[in-house]
């Protein structure tokens, strides 16, 4: 039986943790559209989201499709487990 | 300081069969006194903001239920 | 265009095997005030809302989305692999004649979901306000619920979606506010 390693779930938590940052800035944004530092801080955290994503998809499979993730060979995609599943 | 949590004290009649609850509370969250929110707030680090669910401290208002309360030792 | 991205937006858990935790927190999923119901009742308005505003209902609407992925979850794993036995002494012997183990767009009475529960008048105010009173009643089901359930694990989740519902209520008490300034202008700080 496939089980995920206690890495993933830890890489997966800090992920969350960034784009829960990016969620909540960016709701903030969408009324405060001149706060330039917190602007500064989104665009920090999305640079940090790519290392973080990268890290995940390079060991774990693409996050996202329709080519917003690369595809391994074969295609994995559709490997389990799903979110709900972990 | 607002506090979130507001009490009342409802009317008992002597003729109500279930056991009276001489205070009830309910919930005024930090949004009702925020108004429109001013920059640079405390904030948070990403990983307490994911666990709490808010970036900035002054929104935080968790709720606990009576069983974690008791678990806790508080009054429910 | 919507993409998905295959992660939850917190760490769900659950303690234990408890379909009857399942039975009523489906409230959140298929309920008037659940996520479905928010998560369209936003991306519907933001066809006819000033442009100011459009982006926070879309941003809104599509975290709704996410919210519902996790209350699927937290049924998902209450029921999951529950036998017929466990389900019907939950209370869920109606919803397991109809449904076996999957999931359903209801309530918490089995009412299913119907698009009478989201609102559209068209008037940017009467929307946010309807928005800003579908974010107060889904805090107060989180209480509820919160309430009934002695899961330490999903409470911890259950708290970060309460949370939630009283961030979008003040973005959409502020969206009210820039509606009422006179002309189209960027705050500056």
């Amino acid at each position: 039986m496939k089980q995920m390693p206690a890495e993933y779930y830890q890489l997966l938590e800090q992920l969350q943790a960034v784009d829960f940052v990016l969620v909540d800035l960016t709701l903030y944004l969408d009324t405060h559209n001149g706060d330039a530092e917190a602007i500064k801080q989104f665009n920090h955290y999305a640079k940090e989201r790519k290392k973080l994503r990268n890290a995940i998809e390079s060991k774990y499979g693409p996050l996202m499709q329709y080519g917003h993730s690369y595809s391994g060979q074969p295609w994995n995609w559709d490997d389990a487990p799903w979110p709900w599943q972990v | 300081m607002n506090t979130p949590r507001k009490t009342w004290h409802p009317y008992v009649s002597p003729f109500d069969p279930c056991k009276p609850i001489t205070v009830k509370t309910y919930s005024t969250p930090p949004n009702l006194y925020m108004g429109f929110q001013p920059p640079g707030l405390e904030q948070f680090t990403p990983m307490q903001a994911l666990r709490t669910g808010t970036l900035w401290k002054a929104f935080y208002d968790p709720w606990y239920s009576p069983y974690e309360k008791a678990r806790e030792g508080q009054q429910p | 265009m919507w993409v998905y991205e295959k992660k939850l937006q917190y760490p769900v858990r659950v303690s234990s095997c408890n379909p009857k935790l399942a039975k009523f927190l489906i409230e959140q999923y298929g309920g008037a005030d659940g996520e479905l119901a928010a998560a369209l009742r936003y991306l519907n308005q933001r066809y006819s809302i000033p442009d100011k505003v459009i982006g926070l209902l879309t941003d809104i609407g599509t975290e709704e989305f996410a919210h519902l992925e996790m209350i699927a979850t937290m049924v998902y794993k209450l029921t999951k692999d529950a036998t017929p036995d466990q389900m019907k002494a939950a209370g869920l012997d109606a919803h397991y004649a109809n449904h076996d183990n999957a999931l359903f767009y209801h309530n918490a009475g089995g009412v299913p979901w119907t698009a009478t529960y989201i609102q559209a008048k068209g008037d940017p105010i009467a929307d946010l306000y309807e928005d800003i009173a579908a974010e107060e009643k889904a805090r107060a089901t989180y209480q509820w619920i919160i309430n009934m359930s002695d899961d330490p694990d999903l409470n911890d989740g259950l708290r970060f979606l309460r949370e939630r519902e009283i961030i979008h209520s003040q973005r959409f008490r502020e969206a009210v506010e820039i509606l009422k300034e006179e002309r189209d202008k960027k705050k500056f700080f």
